[in-house]
């Protein structure tokens, strides 16, 4: 249910592009999306070959592709809105449509390497970088934790749906953060507790 | 506010990299030094708890919703150094995982939420707080910091949009700054609030390591605030400069007037170089202080209505 909402739930499906090693398909990523964002409008041909080569891996990778218009349906408002914003004041130079395929093609390039690669590999090769420990340490608890937290805070929402009928402004604010602080304290509570399990299994 | 990619250029995302690298690094150095072991793997849970708390939808105007970004609520728990890794860790995720919010574009991102958003609204935080001791002090400061935040962060928004040519500065100012100064207001209601409600449960957990007194704390945050300006610096000032021949002087000192003829900045300037401008500039400017000023005093009727009466000690110390 978690997993539908927030997503990312094609991680684990086996394709040629899931067996890739995860350091080429991160570095390929990262040439593709720095390629497009440096790119003129006029150099078609890279946009052209950027995109066949995403229609290449996204049917190797299996995902869905109603998945993949899902996601990128979640671009359009920003599209929409800077298309609406220069129809009112010109921007220097691009236009809408310029920055629609970019932000597309880079949206594809980083849905197809997330569905495709284990986020334990992402980090893997994030420690190989140099990427400071702690920094590390503090976003695999938080991908660990994620899920568990989300799922906590829908339960919680529900239960506050189905006992609290009123239609007060005031008294939805109040509800509201409540929620928020009790999912605050649940969190450091986990914390503390995970700090302990830490020690014990003998953690510096 | 998430900035895929794309709408910002290479020079704008390069700019933003760096200084949230220094800012991301001075951060986890300072936490390292100073965060005791026991709650590392809180920054870790209270990057989670955001995530989750950013599906807790408000109700905004117009039957529209906004979510919480949270970063001063964060700033105020744990921390300004510690928020800004527990930010920064929540931007990469959704980064990565979800594409919310692009990969060259992390560095604005992190730089509009993580620097600016909570950093900057903590050193406001701390200020009001100064001027406000006990417990309504800190909910008042709270809700006016999170509404400056999140306004600060769109402003600095549509400058780095602006700055990479993709919306023009006016248009893109008054539509950001519109939009987040009503979201801002649904920020600071209810990270005033959820502050108010942990505290309730567990006022141990508010009073640990950012608690009014606490030493070293504006040095702490000297730096990031220092990072913050010189980033609006870059994104902001250029555009908002109420004179119109502002850019030039500042485009002839940092001797990159040459690049003039290339239309990066002054794509606009048939329409708003008017002779009005100058008016226009200050009444605008006069328009965002009186709004900075009832926000204030909203703020303060808030922690009037939500903190029954001040503490015994609160009030003593007031001269």
């Amino acid at each position: 249910m978690i997993d539908h909402w927030v997503g990312h739930h094609h991680s684990r499906l086996e394709s040629p592009m899931f067996r890739l090693p995860a350091a080429l398909k991160l570095g390929a990523a990262l040439v593709i999306i720095v390629g497009t964002v440096v790119a003129r409008p006029w150099w078609v041909g890279w946009f052209v070959g950027a995109a066949l080569l995403l229609a290449v891996t996204v049917v190797l990778s299996r995902i869905p592709p109603l998945f993949l218009l899902k996601r990128l349906a979640w671009l359009s408002p920003l599209v929409l809105s800077v298309a609406l914003v220069n129809a009112v004041q010109p921007a220097a130079r691009g236009s809408w449509v310029v920055v629609a395929v970019k932000s597309t093609i880079c949206l594809l390039t980083v849905t197809v390497v997330a569905n495709t690669t284990p986020f334990s590999k992402i980090l893997r090769v994030l420690r190989r970088i140099r990427v400071p420990d702690l920094l590390i340490t503090t976003i695999a608890l938080m991908h660990r934790y994620l899920f568990v937290l989300a799922e906590e805070a829908e339960r919680m929402r529900r239960a506050r749906a189905s006992r609290t009928f009123t239609r007060r402004r005031r008294a939805r604010w109040q509800t509201l953060s409540t929620v928020v602080g009790q999912l605050f304290v649940r969190a450091s509570e986990r914390a503390e507790r995970i700090y302990d399990a830490m020690c014990a299994r003998g953690w510096k | 506010m998430h900035i895929p990619d794309g709408f910002i250029d290479g020079k704008t995302a390069a700019t933003t990299v760096v200084l949230s690298a220094v800012g991301v690094g001075l951060a986890l150095r300072q936490v390292r030094r100073r965060l005791p072991p026991r709650r590392v793997p809180l920054l870790g849970l209270a990057a989670a708890f955001l995530f989750a708390a950013q599906m807790v939808n408000f109700p905004v105007a117009g039957g529209t919703s906004g979510h919480l970004v949270g970063g001063v609520l964060v700033a105020a728990l744990l921390g300004p150094s510690a928020a800004i890794v527990v930010l920064t860790t929540v931007l990469i995720v959704q980064c990565f995982l979800f594409a919310d919010g692009g990969v060259l574009a992390l560095g604005a991102n992190i730089f509009n939420m993580a620097i600016l958003g909570a950093a900057g609204g903590y050193g406001i935080y701390r200020l009001v707080c100064a001027g406000l001791p006990g417990m309504r002090g800190r909910v008042a400061a709270i809700a006016f910091s999170a509404w400056c935040s999140t306004v600060l962060g769109s402003i600095s928004c549509a400058g780095q949009l602006a700055w990479s040519g993709t919306v023009a500065w006016p248009a893109g100012f008054t539509a950001m700054a519109t939009v987040h100064i009503l979201i801002g207001i649904g920020e600071g209601l209810i990270s005033a609030l959820a502050f108010l409600a942990i505290q309730r449960m567990r006022p141990d957990l508010v009073n640990e390591s950012s608690g009014p007194g606490q030493p070293g704390v504006w040095g702490e945050f000297a730096r990031y605030g220092l990072l913050a300006a010189l980033g609006v610096a870059v994104f902001v000032v250029p555009f908002a400069c109420p004179w119109p021949d502002g850019l030039e002087s500042v485009a002839a000192k940092l001797g990159f007037e040459h690049k003039a003829t290339e239309p990066v900045l002054a794509a606009p300037a048939s329409g708003y170089r008017v002779p009005g401008v100058h008016w226009a500039a200050g009444a605008t400017a006069m328009a965002g202080a009186a709004g900075v000023v009832v926000v204030f005093v909203l703020a303060l009727v808030l922690a009037r209505s939500l903190v029954p009466e001040p503490e015994a000690h609160g009030r003593s110390n007031k001269p």
